[in-house]
Formats: structure tokens, C-alpha cells, sequence
């Protein structure tokens, strides 16, 4: 680790400009990212990113970093593989620790149908050029001493995919990471300044109107996730977004007991130990929609039995903290990236319970879009038009769980 | 955790419901005629308000009859009604009296 003490500051506070290039709403990790490569990839620098609290204190701050692209379908393996790629070099990119570990990630199989599925999964992933591996119980035993691996339980491990590359990363970090490198190519990184709506003339997209004033833009982005409906329905677009609370809990500290990410679909739990030695749990999502970022409790019972169950020894670890955020899930479990039927507004959202780990991907591919006024090809099954056309990209069964 | 007014049973713990999303989404009278942007619309566009949302619900574990209320998509807090406010046709307005005459749990 570096030596040298943490700055204080990582990026500068600026008051906001008149007008923009690119203006993108949402401070999250996947407004900084695009922030960042529509600078570094495009040049194009004269850009601000409008963030209505403070930087990444959303999803970004509240997500379990999970991340892995073993996705069923080739365009979902395409979007995320292409971030997973990107988050081998990030470190090094952004120069800075993002203690971003490729720990493996396992799915349980719990039932015949979800060998199935996994074992489909695993031959898609090997298609598409993605690492995965199939474990029979023995083997998932070997790979996570502490997962009960008992066939006396309620839902026994049968099985489980394995995606050695895939692992965690400190969410805070990546996002400060973006934020400071987007800040020293120019972006004007602004907070507490929220959008209220648009300025709209000729069918083509002029500029914001925010709290802090109007902020003229050739072009809007809109990276505001749980918030994406209410934001769009302000420029009179309807998007298939559903809100949802999604929560997540840590334990105290403890010493290390589980060196990898362990997910259970069927069981709705997905467990890893982060690096200072909490437990980060997560949860399915709570069914009603919600802005509230809360959610019900008996949703953190539940993932707690199904969490003891998998892993007994965790019976006496003490909840520390729970939370929720708000995800905007979309008919398919699919992002929506792309161009919208107001030109220049382009949208990015619908990463539901799944986005952290798309977040260099994501940024990557909308940085393009943007730049270019056309969807990046990773991007193009994921527009809008899908859902007219069917060609819908159905993650819900393929990813199990939440995400 | 919701506190959710059943029209028949009274207030119940939210984990004996089911939830049913946006209220008043009727089933196209022609589904055929539809051009296929509106078909998706039907499908799968609702509405997802910041505030007041008409919604409707499911006991599951308990009378099993679906009913709307109204809550706030932020705060939480519900209120009885359909749509427009109004009590939910042949529910909602009858629901106190029936609340009355049936002890709560045994309906
Ligand atoms: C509990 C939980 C666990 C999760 N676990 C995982 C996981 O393990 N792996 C994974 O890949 N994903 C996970 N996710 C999903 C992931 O966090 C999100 O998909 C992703 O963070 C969304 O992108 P973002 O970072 O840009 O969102 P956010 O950080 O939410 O950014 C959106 C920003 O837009 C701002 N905004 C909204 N409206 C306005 C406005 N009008 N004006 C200005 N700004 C506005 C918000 O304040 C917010 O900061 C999880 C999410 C939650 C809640
Ligand atoms: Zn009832």
C-alpha cells in the first residue's frame, strides 16, 4: 500500500458553469465512470457531473461489490465481461488501490433444476470465452470449507458454478477513484445540485434546470439509477423502471473465515467477507416499490436464516448495521442504455440490483454513445426499442439471484 | 415492515400479503388492435411515482382478496382507497361495517 498519506481533498468543489457539452445527472459510480471516459476516450472535457446529495452516497455507497460476468445470455456476457476486463487494469488505470479482489464467486445449486441451469450457465460462460467452472458438493466443500454442505439441510448444496476471476472491490474507492481522475481531465464534478427538470425545444434536449439554476447542455445524460422514472417522466418519457428498496446488512468484525463470495439464488442470500473483516450480506429485493431507501425487516430475517443454514458457524456473529438502497428494475433484469425519443437525452439505467460491477463497462459504453450520438455495440440490445421489438434479454432466470 | 389495512381483516403484518403493483392496469379490451408500441406499454411500462401510488395487494395468509390503498412511495404510509381516492367499488366502503361484525382473525 502506498506510503504517502491520503490527500484530503480528491477532486476540486466547483460552482457550476452556465453551460456544458455534456451534462450527466448522477453522481453514482456510473456517472463518474462516464464522466471519466468521455474524457479520456473522447476528449471531450467540457463536462459536468450534477449530483443532487453527495458523490456516490447511492447504490454506490450501499451495494454488496460483487462482481462477476458470468451472465447467461452473449449480450449480457459482453457488457460485463467487457467491465470485468476493465477491472483487472483499474487499479493501475486510475492509480489508485481499489483493493478490487478476484476471489471467486460460487452459485449454489440447491435443487435439479438449478444444476441444470448452472451447468447450462457454465457451457454459455465457456461460449462466450468467460472462465467457469462447474463444482459437484465435494468440490464446493474443498472451495469454501464453511459452506454446510449436509444433505440434511431444507435446501442442500448440490452443486455450484464457480467464476475464479470473479471477486469484490471497495465500492468508496472505485468511485473516488473516477471522481479524482474525471476531476483532473476538467470535469466539474458538482453536488448538492439536483436536476428538476428539462429544458426541452424542438424535440431536442437544451439544458437542466436544477436547484443551483439552469445549466445549458448539448447534450444530457441521465446515470440516476433508483431515481432514473422520476427524472425521465420529467422529460415526458415513460421508462419500464419499477423502484425497489434493496437491502443489505454487515457484522462486527472478524477474524477472516470465508477468502470468497458465495451466492444462493434459490436461498436469496449472497455472502463475502470484506477486507477490514465484516460479514456483507445481501438480500433479494423488498417486492413493493419504494424511494424510501429502507425496507422491511423480516426480509433481513429471512436472509438471515438462509444465511445460518449455509453457514452455521456464522450462528453467534452480531448484525452490525443494515441498510437499503433504492434499484430500479426493469422488466428483464436488463440494463437500458442508449438513446431516448428526445434527442440528446440519452439514459443509462435499469441495473437494478446488478450494476456495481458493470460500472467501468457501463461508463465505457455510454461514454460512446454519448460521444458519438449512436449506441456502442455492447450497448445496442440493451435500448429501449427492445421492449417493443421482444428481443428481450431475460437475466432473471439465468442470474438466479437478485443480481 | 408495512402495517397493511386489509378491508376485511383489519391491520395485518405485511409478510401475510402479496403485492400486486400498480392498481387500475386494465387488459386491453382488444388486445389485436394494439400497435405494438402500446402492447408494450401494457406489458411492461407502469407507473412508478415518487409519492402517492394506488397499488394493490394480496392476503395471501389471510381472507386471500385483492384490494388498493393508496401509500406514499416514500414515507410509507397508507391510506384506504382506489383510485381517484375514491373507497375501492364494493370494497373499501363497506370494509368498517364488516370490520365490526367479524372479530379480527376470524374472517
Ligand atoms: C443493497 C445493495 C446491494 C447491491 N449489491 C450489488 C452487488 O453485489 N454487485 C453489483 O454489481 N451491484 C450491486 N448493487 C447494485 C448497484 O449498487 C447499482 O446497480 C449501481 O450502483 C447503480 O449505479 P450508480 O452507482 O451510478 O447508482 P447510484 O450510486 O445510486 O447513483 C445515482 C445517483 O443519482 C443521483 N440522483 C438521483 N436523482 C437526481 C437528480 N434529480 N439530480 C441529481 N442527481 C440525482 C443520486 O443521488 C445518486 O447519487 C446493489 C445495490 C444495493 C442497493
Ligand atoms: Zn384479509
Amino acid at each position: 500500500m502506498n506510503e504517502s498519506p491520503h490527500p484530503d481533498f480528491l477532486w476540486r468543489n466547483p460552482e457550476p458553469r452556465r453551460a456544458y457539452d455534456v451534462v450527466i445527472v448522477g453522481g453514482g459510480g456510473h456517472g463518474l465512470a462516464t464522466a471519466y471516459y468521455l474524457a479520456k476516450n473522447h476528449g471531450i472535457t467540457d463536462v459536468a457531473v450534477l449530483e443532487k446529495g453527495w458523490l456516490a452516497g447511492g447504490n454506490m455507497a450501499r451495494n454488496t461489490t460483487i462482481i462477476r460476468s458470468n451472465y447467461l445470455w452473449d449480450e449480457s456476457a459482453g457488457i460485463y465481461e467487457h467491465a470485468l476486463k476493465l477491472w483487472e487494469g483499474l487499479a493501475e488505470e486510475l492509480d489508485y488501490d481499489l483493493l478490487f479482489s478476484q476471489r471467486g464467486v460460487l452459485n449454489l445449486a440447491h435443487s435439479p433444476a438449478d444444476v441444470r441451469e448452472g451447468m447450462r450457465r457454465v457451457n454459455a460462460n465457456l461460449l462466450n470465452g468467460i472462465d467457469a467452472e462447474w463444482l459437484d458438493a465435494d468440490e464446493v466443500k474443498k472451495f469454501c470449507p464453511i459452506v454446510n454442505t449436509s444433505p440434511d439441510v431444507r435446501h442442500p448444496v448440490l452443486g455450484a458454478t464457480l467464476q475464479r476471476r470473479a471477486g469484490i472491490a471497495k465500492h468508496d474507492r472505485v468511485a473516488w477513484a473516477y471522481a479524482r481522475a474525471a476531476d483532473r481531465l476538467g470535469v466539474d464534478l458538482i453536488q448538492g445540485c439536483e436536476v428538476t427538470g428539462f429544458d426541452i425545444a424542438g424535440g431536442r434536449v437544451r439544458g437542466v434546470r436544477t436547484n443551483l439554476g439552469r445549466i445549458g447542455a448539448h447534450r444530457v445524460a441521465l446515470a440516476a439509477a433508483g431515481h432514473s422514472s422520476v427524472l425521465a417522466a420529467r422529460a415526458g418519457i415513460r421508462l419500464p423502471l419499477q423502484s425497489h428498496p434493496l437491502q443489505a446488512l454487515v457484522s462486527e468484525l472478524l477474524e477472516p473465515v470465508l477468502d470468497c463470495v458465495v451466492m444462493s439464488g434459490a436461498v436469496h442470500v449472497y455472502v463475502s467477507q470484506a477486507h477490514k473483516g465484516e460479514l456483507v450480506m445481501g438480500a433479494g429485493i423488498d417486492a413493493y416499490n419504494s424511494y424510501g431507501q429502507r425496507g422491511s425487516f423480516h426480509i433481513i430475517e429471512r436472509q438471515m436464516s438462509a444465511a445460518l443454514e449455509l453457514f452455521p458457524i456464522f450462528a453467534r456473529a452480531r448484525v452490525l448495521r443494515t441498510w437499503a438502497g433504492i434499484v430500479d428494475v426493469s422488466p428483464d433484469a436488463s440494463p437500458i442504455i442508449g438513446l431516448t425519443p428526445v434527442e440528446n437525452l440519452f439514459v443509462n439505467a435499469g441495473w437494478g440490483t446488478g450494476g456495481f460491477k458493470a460500472t467501468p463497462g457501463s461508463g465505457w459504453v455510454y461514454a460512446d454513445t454519448i460521444a458519438n450520438g449512436r449506441p456502442h455495440p455492447l450497448a445496442e440490445p440493451f435500448g429501449l426499442d427492445r421492449f417493443t421489438t421482444g428481443a428481450l434479454i431475460d437475466e432473471h432466470g439465468a442470474a438466479a439471484v437478485a443480481h | 415492515m408495512l402495517l397493511i389495512d386489509c378491508p376485511w381483516c383489519g391491520p395485518r403484518d405485511e409478510i401475510e400479503f402479496r403485492y400486486g403493483g400498480q392498481a387500475g392496469v386494465a387488459y386491453p379490451e382488444d388486445p389485436a388492435a394494439l400497435t405494438d408500441e402500446q402492447w408494450a406499454e401494457y406489458l411492461y411500462v407502469r407507473d412508478n411515482p415518487k409519492g402517492w401510488f394506488h397499488e394493490r395487494w394480496f392476503h395471501a395468509a389471510g381472507c386471500r382478496t385483492w384490494f388498493t390503498v393508496r401509500r406514499h412511495t416514500v414515507t410509507h404510509e397508507i391510506k384506504p382507497g382506489g383510485p381517484d381516492g375514491a373507497p375501492e367499488p364494493g370494497r373499501g366502503r363497506d370494509a368498517p361495517d364488516r370490520r365490526r361484525r367479524f372479530p379480527r382473525g376470524l374472517a
